[in-house]
């Protein structure tokens, strides 16, 4: 439905993309994968039409789209940008924005406006003013205010980024709901397990440029190369697995092993999410297999949730919540435990 | 003294309990003049701050740092440039205007410009710059999208329409020297003060000063409350 042919960007001076050559196809929902500055919020932006190519073209079901004819490809599609951007006045007007610009009839608007807000779980704070809202409620809007559209591409540019937990899921529900329904979805995301969970198709952006797509799958497990070179992004290890009685055993270095769920030994690199990670401050006597000591160098703020990077030999990434953050009082230089299960280990 | 203060915030209530003529005359002139100063200045210093707010120009920095600079001006420097503009002998002098009531509100006109302007660009400037690209991501045109960015400094604007009246009204230089403070016709709140003031009538002066700050407290509790309904 919408094709790329040797797409470049360069903003000032810096190529943000790199001859992109790609095909959406229709109702298939298709996951961007790529480090932070890879280009992915640039590809993204190219396919809605709010920016043009430097080089190449855009086909928009098979016509070519230039700075004449944007406007009627930003009418079917839309960009649910990664840092919510709302309007002044309620939720409800926020949703009602795009359908007020299509000028529907009222009843029609109210209608679609309540279906939304009740999909993504926010009809009790339809009359609440939007700047009110906490972050994962603000990315829920801006997600209805998308979805009311009912838009045949919805563009989602890292949906579910330092969310509480609630929403993470809320959003994840609607993504699914919305591709069973038809809708095509490209995504971007810098998270593997959403990436390999959601799609059905990933491409992986790096430095602007496409460097491996194909089946998850296939991705994940076919030790991709390109996978491997992720080690900049968070939690990424490489090392050597023994397997013994069903677990692997990994050396990731700096005196650290970590047990996995997986049946394969020798060189391998593996991935634990943020999120799949219990930070405490005594030593945690549970089934899981990974418990680790060492001492938080660096606490990252992002409004409802909080990263912290631990350094137990080697630096692990830990998402909390905030409230979590709060109630445990965690401080740099404090020694924590971190602890997860064998089967949080994702094998690339 | 104390008494004397005391005397005078008796008698100011007793003049606007009863609905002093006088009282009345001077501050409905106040309200028309300061009231159509503020509407003149308007019309163009509302759209120079969006010029400068949102537009992308050589110099845009040094512009906005000028009406920034003249935000600060003495009213009586203002009053004396314009005075010599408008004297008989002045450049517009043919005109016939001062000691009008009109050349008042050209003078507050001019004095309140830098206000709009400056509030205008700012309000603009700290509107998200992702708005545009939202209004377009979601349908919007082009213009459409320009409006809605302008609707989200709808806020910011109210204040600096509010803050130019509240200069305007309150300011004493230009209405002295353009007006001259002719009983009738151009004497307004704050003349009246200065000149009751000098004439030992504190009493009067004084309630003319509660007055004022009753006009100026109560325009801000209106928009205040009307800020809240947009």
């Amino acid at each position: 439905m919408i094709e790329l042919a040797g797409v470049s960007k360069i903003y000032n001076g810096i190529e943000a993309l790199k001859n992109i050559n790609l095909k959406v196809e229709r109702g298939e929902i298709l996951t961007i994968l790529g480090p932070n500055g890879s280009g992915k919020t640039t590809l993204l932006k190219i396919l809605g039409a709010l920016e043009m190519p430097t080089e190449g073209f855009i086909l928009s079901n098979g016509v070519r789209v230039d700075e004449g004819n944007a406007e009627e490809t930003r009418r079917t599609t839309t960009l649910v940008f990664q840092r919510a951007v709302l309007l002044r006045g309620t939720v409800r007007d926020n949703v009602a924005y795009g359908l007020r610009i299509r000028n529907l009839a009222g009843p029609e608007i109210e209608k679609r406006v309540k279906a939304a807000l009740s999909l993504v779980g926010l009809e009790d704070l339809a009359d609440r003013p939007s700047k009110g809202l906490s972050g994962g409620e603000q990315q829920r809007c801006s997600l209805a205010r998308a979805l009311v559209l009912e838009c045949n591409l919805l563009l989602l540019d890292e949906p579910t980024a330092n969310l509480d937990p609630e929403s993470m899921i809320i959003i994840k529900q609607v993504i699914k709901r919305l591709s069973e329904r038809g809708v095509t979805i490209v995504l971007a995301t810098h998270d593997l397990k959403q990436a390999q969970e959601l799609s059905e198709r990933i491409l992986l952006l790096d430095g602007g440029e496409i460097v491996e797509s194909g089946r998850p799958d296939d991705l994940f497990l076919g030790q991709s190369s390109d996978m491997a070179r992720f080690t900049r992004s968070e939690n990424f290890f490489s090392g050597e697995s023994r397997v013994l009685e069903g677990v692997a055993r990994i050396n990731i270095g700096g005196g650290v092993e970590i047990h996995g769920a997986l049946s394969r030994g020798g060189p391998v690199n593996i991935h634990v999410r943020p999120e799949d990670i219990i930070v405490s401050n005594e030593r945690i006597v549970s089934s899981a297999r990974n418990n680790l000591l060492g001492s938080i160098f660096r606490i990252e703020d992002h409004n409802s949730i909080i990263r912290i990077k631990v350094d137990v030999g080697v630096v692990f990434t830990v998402q909390i919540t905030r409230r979590s953050f709060e109630e445990m009082g965690l401080n740099v230089g404090q020694e924590v435990y971190l602890t997860f299960k064998a089967s949080s280990v994702m094998l690339l | 003294m104390v008494s004397a203060i005391l005397e005078g915030l008796v008698k100011a209530l007793e003049l606007i309990a009863s609905g002093d003529p006088t009282l009345v005359d001077i501050t409905l002139r106040s309200l028309a003049i300061s009231g159509l100063a503020t509407i003149l200045a308007s019309c163009w210093s509302i759209p120079l701050g969006v010029f400068i707010g949102l537009g992308k120009f050589r110099g845009r920095s040094l512009f906005k740092g000028l009406f920034n600079v003249l935000l600060g001006l003495p009213t009586v420097t203002l009053g004396l440039v314009l005075y010599l503009v408008f004297s008989r002998s002045g450049p517009l002098g043919f005109l016939q205007l001062l000691y009008t009531p009109s050349v008042i509100v050209i003078g507050q006109a001019i004095l309140i410009t830098p206000v709009i302007v400056s509030f205008v660009a700012n309000t603009l400037e700290a509107v998200d710059p992702e708005i545009r690209s939202l209004a377009l991501t979601l349908g919007a045109s082009e213009v459409r999208a320009s409006l809605t960015v302008l609707n989200e400094s709808l806020n910011g604007v109210l204040l600096a329409v509010t803050a130019s009246f509240n200069r305007a009204i309150a300011e004493l230089g230009v209405a002295l020297m353009l007006g001259g403070n002719i009983r009738g016709a151009t004497r307004v709140l704050t003349t009246t003060i200065a000149l009751e003031t000098n004439r030992g009538q504190i009493a009067l002066g004084i309630a003319m000063a509660v007055v004022l700050l009753s006009i100026v407290g109560l325009v801000n509790i209106l928009v205040s409350q009307a800020r809240r309904w947009i």
